[in-house]
């Protein structure tokens, strides 16, 4: 729940055209970034001549807040107010953030005027215009960094024009349990930073001032100290993304220029190693596309009724991996098999001449419980022959062929054998299992019709899916 | 030949396709093509020519009549409701027609339903009158805007006659000296070669191409790029598992859990598997206190880091972290200084367009090392860039979050006069290696391209579900050319 808040006040500012501008341009952009789309803290800017402090965060029933909204005719009540902007292009996104709560926050002023109710809108009665001399700033959030960061900003960014400039008034925030803050916080930072390291990471050689310059152009205010082997620097409110000393490293390296280093080659010797299944596949490809079969590459994502419906079985068979709120059918689930991005690819290039030849060595997708994210991949081989005549002697000679590329002979001890088998997607009679390695590595066959049709094709066609990871 | 054709001259012949002369339908006729013809005896000059033919319904008009003049027959004195006129066969058509030459009127306040009378005492069938002399062979005789009328209604329509004209050629002769086309095992035999004449070749037509399979033109730009990152010592990564954890997506690479890539919007998530289970968790813990509260001299971000955020699967994004992976497993031991590389898939839940896909292919280079510079990086990012036949280099300051510096890459185009982001790089940060244990002098320098776009710039394709994904294009993989990178 967004019981922080943190505010201030830019005193005497004078606003153009071009500065008001800005001024709502930049609150938008960090309620678009750091703040997440406003979930993490909400900005409120108001006119503080149009309102009285002490000022209260608190929250109530919808139905007990009433007011004005920004730019509105009337007033509403909250629940209304969620109502109005319902279909409102930019506000919309925020309503769920407070939608289903009991309580909505709300920011009043010492006489129960609304100044806000955040993260969805201000009130009318405040709002700033480019006549605007008092500023009252307040950010509500529920991440506390984040709002410091945001307020330290926003107030950094416009005291240049107060009357006083570069001034921000303080305002002080008392919680529930009687503790207080004071913000802005507008914390100033000194790091020591060894100039060597800086020389080092980067690969130039600076003496230490030239890098305190240089760091001083990137408005990081530094000096060198100790013996000279050291560089003090300041880092500002504005900076909240200087976290570590290679942040700071980064800034010397722009200022010097990216193009003014010199490159150098590691001197790291290595001997390099392919992944073994990688190996394999380039191998194997060279010698697939020898066999006068083409390479296709079809997606990883596809719809259930592809891997399931479409081949004659329920996907909860299948055990393969779903994704959460796809936004098309087309990313529902992984595959779990290759044949059906080749079976697409067919009927996307119907006009090609007969037979097509095609094939593919690529991953598939399974769960795994033993896996440490419960899923893994397997690369499997699938080719495919389509044409007036099923070529089922076609598909069988190219397995003959892979096996004999891995030295895998046609016998039951020590080798492959194809026994029938059935399965939904094949013909039956027309479908067998091939075993190896001691355990059954894949099918081919004669597709089903029903495959055929459901895929929009209408030639007989033979297909072949293995694995190869056992022959590694 | 017809009488529509011109007197020939002496010399020439005017070959038509022959059914015209045996008097059939020359549309029925399939085209064989031109006669066969050997240069030096005869030389055949193809024309075309058009005329304008009545189609089926054309036809049935001249023989009953158009449909409005039906449809006036039809109407008796007394009139005819409109529904029984709808039923009659030219009913629909020749109604409107009829009723905008003025032939008819319609009255729909008559007793029993809308009805049709009359409007004039007698017609003129113009339009069969016109159809009448196209079939006569005078359709020259109508207007251009009648034409035009009648084969907007289909009645009419143009037809296209080709015609072969053909003279004596330089060789010409009227006896006929038959020509070898090849030799036979035979002729070498006997010898009987010598005394032949054989065919010239056309050498300006095509040969047969060989029955051949194909490789697909990613995977063929891919082979190169594993080659020449082989060629500098790099160490293939093991990246089989498109299924990553959000742990080692993002978190271990410090990248924080309220990112906005970490969103619903730009990233798969899954529902089953929904959550990793196994982690090393005094790694973990590591990573967790250095997101929340800093550490290893740096800040942290100080937020409230969450195990249940960390623990929801994903598609990987990208293939750090693999690399994040591997990194860490080297921290587990003595180190040694490690090249590594990977090229393979990732996903993203992104808007889709020409050139953007849901899934597509990631190339990452990354070398870890005691005491390396950004100018190591850039001089790395030099060679592998030169293997590529891209010499000309420019960086230019980037922002990832695991990275510090970081760099963007770019190379200048000829062809498109300007300079074109070509990579992506940067040191990984300290906050993502010293919680894997990593020694603190060790720097990690990492860079990555995605596979399409260089083969999508080389292959000359704008579309990349040409490309990749089941709509390629099958006759751009059959005529794909090598892929050749040189340096």
């Amino acid at each position: 729940c967004t019981a922080l808040i943190n505010s201030a006040v830019l005193r005497n500012i004078t606003f153009s055209k071009d500065r008001y501008d800005s001024f709502i341009d930049l609150q938008e952009k960090l309620h678009q970034n750091i703040c997440r789309k406003r979930a993490l803290v909400a900005i409120g800017t108001h006119d503080l001549d149009t309102i009285s402090g002490p000022f209260t965060y608190t929250a109530r029933p919808p139905s007990e807040i009433r007011f004005k909204p920004l730019n509105q005719s009337k007033e509403y009540t909250a629940s209304e107010i969620l109502d109005l902007y319902r279909t409102d292009s930019q506000l919309k996104h925020y309503l769920h953030i407070i939608e289903n709560k009991p309580l909505y926050p709300v920011i009043y002023d010492s006489n129960g005027v609304v100044l806000s109710m955040p993260p969805i809108i201000n009130g009318d009665h405040t709002k700033i215009s480019i006549n605007t001399r008092n500023v009252f700033v307040e950010c509500t959030a529920t991440d506390i960094t984040k709002a410091k960061i945001v307020l330290d900003i926003l107030v950094t960014m416009f005291s240049e024009y107060c009357e006083k400039q570069f001034i921000v008034e303080a305002a002080e925030v008392t919680y529930l349990n009687g503790k207080t803050c004071i913000y802005p916080e507008l914390a100033y930072r000194k790091e020591k930073v060894k100039p060597d390291l800086i020389n080092k990471k980067i690969g130039i050689s600076e003496t230490p001032s030239s890098l305190a310059k240089l760091l001083t152009r990137m408005c990081l205010k530094s000096h060198v100290t100790g013996n000279g082997n050291n560089i003090e620097i300041e880092i500002p409110p504005t900076r909240a993304d200087i976290i570590h000393a290679c942040d700071i490293i980064e800034d010397a390296a722009i200022a010097y220029g990216y193009n003014n280093i010199q490159m150098t080659i590691p001197k790291t010797y290595t001997i390099a190693n392919q992944f073994p299944l990688n190996k394999l596949t380039e191998l194997l490809r060279q010698d697939l596309a020898a066999a006068g079969f083409t390479e296709a590459l079809t997606f990883a994502l596809c719809s259930q009724e592809d891997i399931a419906d479409k081949l004659g079985v329920d996907i909860c068979s299948t055990k393969a991996v779903h994704i959460a709120n796809p936004k098309t059918a087309e990313f529902q689930v992984a595959r779990t098999s290759l044949l059906p991005g080749l079976l697409k690819t067919i009927a996307a290039n119907k006009k090609m001449p007969l037979p097509l030849k095609l094939f593919e060595i690529s991953d598939i997708v399974v769960k795994d419980s033993t896996k440490d994210v419960g899923a893994r991949n397997q690369r499997n081989l699938c080719a495919i022959y389509y044409n007036k005549n099923p070529g089922f002697e076609f598909i069988h000679g190219l397995l003959d062929r892979v096996m004999q590329l891995l030295s895998v002979p046609p016998s039951k001890e020590s080798g492959y054998l194809i026994k029938a088998a059935e399965d939904s997607a094949f013909f039956p009679g027309r479908c067998a299992e091939i075993l190896a390695k001691g355990q059954s590595i894949g099918k081919l066959g004669v597709l089903h019709p029903d495959v055929i049709t459901k895929f929009e094709l209408t030639m007989p066609c033979s297909a072949l899916e293995i694995k190869i990871e056992p022959f590694l | 030949m017809g009488a529509n054709y011109p007197s020939l001259p002496a010399c020439c012949v005017a070959l038509m396709p022959s059914s015209e002369a045996l008097g059939t339908e020359h549309c029925q006729r399939q085209d064989t093509g031109p006669p066969v013809r050997s240069p030096q005896v005869i030389e055949a000059e193809q024309r075309s020519s058009k005329r304008w033919e009545l189609t089926p319904e054309g036809q049935e008009i001249v023989q009953e009549g158009s449909h409005e003049a039906r449809v006036f027959d039809s109407i008796p004195a007394e009139g005819l409701p409109q529904s029984e006129l709808m039923k009659l066969p030219s009913g629909k058509v020749g109604f409107s027609k009829a009723m905008s030459n003025k032939w008819v009127r319609l009255d729909k306040n008559a007793d029993g339903g809308p009805r049709i009378f009359r409007a004039v005492e007698s017609v003129r069938d113009s339009v069969r009158e016109k159809l009448q002399l196209v079939q006569q062979g005078e359709a020259e005789s109508l207007e251009e805007k009648d034409r035009n009328e009648l084969k907007k209604r289909k009645l009419l329509m143009e037809v296209v006659i080709k015609t072969y004209w053909i003279r004596k050629g330089s060789a010409f002769s009227t006896t006929v000296t038959k020509q070898e086309t090849d030799l036979t095992p035979e002729m070498i035999a006997s010898g009987s070669w010598r005394d032949l004449k054989f065919k010239a070749y056309n050498f300006a037509a095509l040969g047969i191409m060989p029955e051949s399979g194909h490789l697909h033109p990613l995977l063929k730009v891919r082979t190169q790029f594993r080659q020449i990152f082989l060629e500098m010592g790099f160490t293939e990564m093991p990246t089989n598992n498109f299924i990553e954890s959000s742990f080692w997506n993002f978190d271990a690479l410090f990248q924080p859990q309220q990112h906005p890539a970490r969103d619903q919007h730009d990233t798969f998530f899954l529902q089953d598997p929904a959550e990793a289970t196994d982690f090393p968790m005094d790694y973990l813990k590591r990573v967790k206190k250095i997101h929340s509260q800093g550490g290893y001299g740096s800040q942290g971000y100080k937020y409230d880091w969450k195990l249940a955020e960390a623990r929801k699967n994903i598609l990987r994004t990208h293939t750090t972290a693999v690399s994040a992976r591997m990194l860490y497993r080297l921290a587990q031991q003595k180190f040694a200084p490690a090249k590594y590389f990977s090229i393979d898939r990732v996903f993203r839940n992104e808007t889709l367009d020409a050139t953007h896909l849901a899934e597509f292919h990631q190339i990452e280079g990354v070398v870890a090392d005691y005491g390396l510079t950004l100018g190591d990086l850039m001089g790395t990012l030099r060679e592998f860039f030169t293997k590529l036949g891209i010499s000309q280099l420019r960086f230019k300051p980037a922002y990832n979050p695991y990275t510090e510096p970081s760099m963007e890459v770019f190379s200048y185009h000829q062809g498109l006069q300007k300079w074109v982001e070509v990579g992506n790089s940067g040191v990984f940060r300290p906050e993502m290696l010293l919680p894997m244990g990593l020694p603190e002098g060790v720097s990690v320098i990492a860079w990555g391209l995605s596979l399409e776009r260089p083969t999508m710039i080389k292959y000359g394709i704008n579309n990349i579900r040409e490309l990749v994904g089941h709509k390629v294009n099958l006759q751009m993989v059959y005529d794909g050319p090598l892929c050749r990178l040189d340096a």
